[in-house]
């Protein structure tokens, strides 16, 4: 049901939005005709009524479809899924580097809040959170490909590699590391100051007191007893971020030409690919309720009150 | 008339270049431009030593410009034969050349749609009829021979016998009738082909066009992503060819090469033709074209030799990078056709741009050298009028309205335009076409220099393309920076713009400045129908006097599109037509 409200409103929304496919169609023609302009129009089914239009876009979606891209004269799905597979590489390689590495930082320098490594954990969180994301990627294409000359400038593999062979994954790989590392510098500065926040908060409570106490020793309370609980706000802030994987990764996938959802989403926009851009909205929103889902069951995981909570 | 030819040599050939340097000498009266023309043909093949076609293209006065000339015959007549001793190689056959643009198409299929990004590949996968050099001369494509009778109503089109699709039959007259037709009912510019009444087949390898009326353009039309030839048997099952999967995947072409691979929105891979119509063509193996959207990456990919040729490129930062390259040459040849200009257009129907001296007071106002050497950094040419300065019919003797800030305001007083207290005559707003931040920084410029004669402008920027281009197609706006392509013949892309029966609202780039003038429009009527090249440019002369005097546009400058190419990896590069990379790419070799 709420599926649904999203999918007619996403229909409003872009049906106010001045401009429509024979427009852009023009104007890339750099000309046109009024014939033209009706005759696209007619094939689009955008001569007809507004309801109309609505309650057929509904009626497909129901039953699955959901339409075909203008530009691109291809099934929406099939697009869409042609795309997500490149973007959740890219997305959750970046995400998981950066929580594993942004709390193991956050966790060492909470250790010693006034050390040296606590200091760089700061910086580097600020300095992460001040650059911007495309001047991180191409300071880092500078010195990765133009000045080194070791890593591949864009795409997600050498178009002439044959398909399918090892050759053609360690290229996708290849193709991998740069983006995957201006994605995850933005990610790993919150992630390490969020752990460190959050660790120095736990460190402080009475029950790692009583650990102390207890005799155990320095590394055991760290990560059996205070990380445990630490962790919680980073998967909170993990599975808020991840319904941003979109909007996140459009400037690293437009740099580097990654052939992902992000660049599809922004340039169908431009384009006014309406099915496609409501193709990956109701794709977004549906990835948002299955993260929420997983995000829940994380929880649960490693809190054991909020599985006796729930089951009691 | 009959016009038969051989099938063109390839450009780099020594003779080709001995020509056009020959000319510049013998030619002691070759205009300023036509110097920098051949100079620049040569720079293309020997960058090294060629000078910079840019500082040519700068005011000089009398004497200088008589002295620049005469060095410039010079230089290209070293210059060329020390090409021609170096391009006597010969062409080699095999590998791969990477092309990378800005943008990749939704599909290939150039009966249906007009633009480049389709035109590019388009040229590759299906011939056309006729293709053209770079000074405007049909040759033979598809077609063998062609005749235009007396009386210019039927054009008599001879294919020849070798010519095969991709799927291996036979290219009919039947074919070119199909495709004819199918411009005809979906191509953008109806122009091109309204005069044909009908297309007669007589047999396979003979197409007859009936016209209307006589067609100059027609042969124009016949080349380029302008009048492909695509298989009736293929793109003819359907009445919804908008929409044909073949459009985009499983093409059935016509042309030298075959589309191996097309991943929407990322590359397209194209493979030799090998059983090509033309004898021992094209030469390279395989051509993979890519896209990548943002300028300094596809700098450095350039830089890097990732990337072999790009085309269109615009931006004065990176044509100045990439110049400084020396893998790299940089060329303003194989736009003519195309013929893009960038200008200032007004609402002649609202106040106070419907009198025509508030219109000639901005055009004065501006600072056109400005824009071209700051702005554009030396790239982009002035053009004054109406037509493309790369075509044989750009204006000659019209007024240039140089910079003159005293006549502006004189012009303004006289239409009764005075100061107020804080100084300023008119208030009004200028839109602009959202193509990237040239543009934007132009608008400012202009703003500014209106200011000066005391016009204060409100910049509307426009979220995208179609907000922008809907503001104007339907006349919301006072004024609008815009680009507008020639296409080749003035009655494809000029006309358009100043008939006063092509004012359609909602139609992007009709004649938006509603500009109505009889006089202007008989002229054009005339020279639309005009076989004879010299009378045709008596009368497109005229006609730009008319329009230049009205000013419903003050004219500033060519945009500033570029060739890039990897001389050390690439022979014949496509820019010797006046298509330049939408022409087939059947000569270009890899080194």
């Amino acid at each position: 049901m709420l599926l649904l409200a999203v999918v007619v409103f996403n229909f409003i929304l872009l049906s106010l939005v001045p401009g429509d496919i024979a427009d852009t169609l023009a104007g890339e023609s750099g000309g046109a005709s009024q014939e033209v302009m009706d005759d696209i129009r007619r094939t689009y089914g955008l001569d007809r009524p507004f309801h109309i239009q609505l309650a057929t876009y509904v009626g497909k979606v129901v039953q699955g479809d959901l339409g075909t891209s203008y530009y691109f004269n291809l099934p929406v799905t099939e697009l869409i899924l042609g795309r997500i597979a490149p973007t959740l590489l890219l997305v959750v390689t970046a995400l998981v580097l950066a929580i594993l590495i942004g709390t193991l930082f956050g966790v060492i320098a909470s250790r010693r809040p006034n050390g040296l490594f606590s200091h760089f954990v700061t910086v580097l969180a600020l300095v992460g959170f001040a650059a911007p994301v495309f001047w991180t990627a191409f300071l880092l294409i500078v010195l990765f490909v133009a000045m080194l000359e070791i890593m591949p400038l864009s795409g997600l593999v050498d178009p002439t590699t044959p398909r399918g062979t090892l050759t053609w994954y360690l290229d996708v790989l290849h193709h991998l590391f740069l983006p995957v590392l201006s994605l995850s510098s933005i990610y790993l500065a919150s992630y390490s100051r969020l752990a460190r926040a959050s660790m120095m908060d736990v460190l402080g409570s009475d029950y790692i007191r009583t650990a102390r106490a207890k005799g155990l020793g320095e590394t055991s309370v760290t990560y059996k007893h205070a990380l445990r609980n630490a962790v919680i706000p980073v998967i909170t802030i993990a599975g808020l971020q991840f319904s941003h994987i979109f909007s996140g990764a459009v400037v690293v996938e437009t740099v580097f030409t990654w052939p992902g959802l992000g660049t599809l989403a922004f340039e169908s926009i431009l384009r006014g690919d309406t099915p496609t851009i409501m193709g990956i909205l109701f794709f977004s929103a549906m990835i948002v309720i299955v993260v929420n889902l997983l995000t829940d069951l994380a929880y649960r995981l490693v809190d054991p009150r909020i599985r006796s909570a729930r089951n009691a | 008339m009959t016009l038969h030819d051989n099938p063109r040599s390839p450009s780099a050939s020594p003779e080709a270049c001995l020509d056009t340097a020959m000319h510049a000498v013998d030619n002691k009266s070759a205009t300023f431009e036509d110097a920098g023309g051949s100079g620049a043909n040569v720079q293309r093949l020997n960058p090294g030593l060629a000078a910079d076609p840019v500082i040519w293209a700068e005011p000089k006065t009398h004497r200088e410009e008589k002295m620049k000339k005469f060095l410039v015959a010079l230089t290209s007549a070293a210059v060329a034969l020390t090409a021609a001793a170096a391009s006597a190689e010969e062409p080699k056959r095999g590998g791969t050349l990477t092309f990378s643009y800005r943008i990749i198409a939704g599909h290939f299929n150039p009966t249906i749609a007009s633009g480049t990004p389709t035109g590019i590949p388009g040229t590759q996968l299906f011939a056309a009829l006729l293709r053209f050099d770079d000074e405007w001369n049909p040759k033979p494509y598809l077609a063998e021979s062609w005749d235009i009778s007396d009386d210019g109503l039927t054009v008599t089109v001879k294919l020849r016998d070798n010519a095969r699709f991709h799927d291996g039959k036979p290219i009919t007259s039947e074919d070119v009738k199909f495709s004819i037709e199918t411009y005809q009912e979906h191509h953008p510019f109806k122009p091109m082909y309204a005069p044909v009444k009908s297309i007669d087949t007589p047999d396979p390898l003979t197409a007859v066009f009936n016209l209307s009326d006589p067609h100059p353009a027609i042969l124009l039309a016949f080349s380029s992503q302008l009048g492909v030839v695509i298989p009736k048997h293929v793109y003819g099952n359907t009445d919804n060819i908008r929409q044909h999967p073949q459009n985009s995947q499983d093409i059935v072409g016509s042309g030298p090469f075959k589309l191996k691979e097309f991943k929407p929105g990322e590359y397209i891979i194209l493979e030799r033709n090998e059983d090509y119509f033309l004898e021992g063509k094209p030469y390279i193996d395989r051509i993979v074209y890519k896209k990548i959207s943002e300028n300094t990456s596809r700098v450095i990919a350039l830089e890097k030799g990732d990337v072999d040729l790009t085309a269109f490129e615009s931006d004065a930062p990176v044509l100045d990078r990439l110049k400084k390259n020396e893998h790299l040459t940089l060329t303003p040849d194989g736009y003519s056709a195309i013929g893009p200009l960038e200008w200032l257009a007004f609402n002649t129907k609202r106040k106070p741009f419907d009198d025509k001296r508030v219109r000639q007071a901005v055009a004065y106002a501006i600072d056109k050298e400005f824009i071209l050497k700051v702005l554009y950094g030396g790239y982009a040419q002035r053009s004054l009028g109406p037509i493309h300065p790369g075509s044989v019919f750009a204006p000659k003797d019209v007024n240039p309205y140089d910079y003159d800030v005293e006549k502006a305001k004189a012009l303004l007083d006289e239409a009764g335009y005075t100061p107020d207290a804080d100084g300023i005559r008119i208030r009004t707003t200028l839109d602009y076409i959202p193509a990237g931040g040239t543009w934007k920084r132009k608008t400012e410029f202009v703003k500014a220099q209106l200011k000066k004669v005391g016009i204060d402008v409100t910049i509307k920027a426009s979220a995208d393309f179609r907000a922008w281009i809907k503001t104007v197609s339907n006349h919301e706006f006072d004024m609008t920076m815009d680009s507008v392509f020639n296409w080749g013949d003035p009655v494809i892309g000029v006309h358009r713009t100043y008939q006063s029966t092509n004012i359609r609202p909602g139609v992007p780039w009709h004649n938006t400045q509603q500009f109505q003038n009889a006089e202007v429009d008989a002229v054009m009527d005339r020279a639309g129908k005009e076989l004879d090249r010299d009378k045709r440019a008596a009368l497109y002369g005229e006609m730009q006097k008319l329009v230049v005097d009205e000013a419903p546009i003050a004219y500033l400058h060519t945009s500033p599109y570029h060739t890039v190419f990897n001389h050390e990896r690439i022979g014949n590069p496509p820019v010797d037509s006046i298509w330049g990379v939408c022409s087939p790419w059947d000569e270009v070799y890899i080194r």
